[in-house]
């Protein structure tokens, strides 16, 4: 049950000081190749955009690592929590890699105790705590994607915050399957 | 139909032309967990700073969490208006913050404002 998390990681690869991209972090970034030429006012924004974005990240990993470490997830749904798991590593690649290209310096990740302690993840019993705790987190996350397109200074970067929280939808979306919800009887329930 | 339909379109394109209304508080604890909640708790620091007594505090002084300077230098304090700032445009009321996150109907601002501050005992 202690099933390693980072066996699935496509993320950078890290050689000798070498970073290689994944392919997800460049076909994300892909449309962003002026950004480091096309330096504006607006780039430090942009860079503490992206960075508190991270941090989002970085929770969301150690959330479901937390998750998939407690003994409390059975199949199919561990295996599940662990994609979605490497779905947020590979933003956080992107977003680092993202933030290293304008200039600026990525925020370090809290440890995963820290992060347990603030979502009160003592308080998991079960599978459904678990589920309902990383539901509660990518609908958060979706929202926060949306929620800070209006402040870009780089439409590009917008598109990839749009990008970002289209994943975080689609997580929500699965998530709420295996609790068995319903789905919203409404349009526009992101955002809102 | 098709009135109604634009009138909703309007709504959310223009969402900060407004008409009052009265604060619903549990409406802004709905707002709250589905906007805040990816970065905010109530009782614990996360991406950004816990809220519980939120308002009328000083911004930047919510214990153990570490701020942008231009919000802990800001000397602004949460109240009805700073925080409908805030939540309009973050950087429009303190240059440099890292927030950037924006809601953009007064109606939902006013509730999750009267969230607040419910949950801060004011």
């Amino acid at each position: 049950m202690t099933q390693s998390i980072d066996f699935r990681r496509r993320g950078i690869l890290r050689a000798s000081g070498v970073s290689l991209l994944s392919a997800s972090a460049v076909a994300l970034l892909a449309g962003c190749e002026k950004m480091a030429a096309a330096q504006t006012g607006n780039t430090a924004g942009d860079v503490g955009i992206l960075n508190t974005a991270l941090s989002l990240e970085y929770e969301a990993i150690s959330a479901y690592q937390l998750g998939a470490t407690s003994g409390l997830l059975q199949k199919p749904v561990l295996e599940i929590a662990v994609l979605f798991q490497s779905h947020h590593k590979e933003h956080r690649d992107a977003l680092i890699a993202t933030i290293r290209k304008l200039g600026g310096s990525p925020v370090a990740a809290k440890s995963d105790a820290e992060v347990g302690k603030a979502l009160n993840a003592a308080a998991l019993k079960n599978q459904a705590d678990v589920l309902r705790l990383a539901q509660r987190l990518e609908k958060g996350a979706a929202n926060a994607y949306i929620g800070v397109i209006p402040s870009f200074g780089d439409r590009a970067l917008a598109q990839v915050s749009a990008r970002l929280a289209a994943d975080e939808v689609m997580h929500w979306t699965v998530l709420s399957q295996a609790l068995k919800e319903p789905l919203p009887a409404k349009a526009l329930s992101f955002g809102a | 139909m098709k009135v109604l339909a634009s009138a909703a379109l309007a709504a959310l394109v223009l969402g900060m032309t407004v008409p009052a209304h009265a604060a619903d508080a549990a409406h802004g604890q709905e707002l709250y967990e589905s906007r805040c909640g990816g970065c905010h708790s109530l009782d614990a620091n996360r991406v950004g700073p816990a809220h519980r007594g939120v308002f009328g505090r000083k911004a930047g002084t919510a214990p153990g969490f570490s701020y942008s300077p231009a919000v802990k230098n800001s000397g602004v304090v949460w109240e009805e208006r700073t925080l409908d700032a805030w939540l309009t445009n973050p950087q429009a009321l303190i240059p440099g913050q890292r927030m950037n996150f924006r809601v953009a109907t007064a109606e939902d601002r006013a509730d999750i404002i009267a969230y607040l501050r419910q949950q801060s005992g004011r």
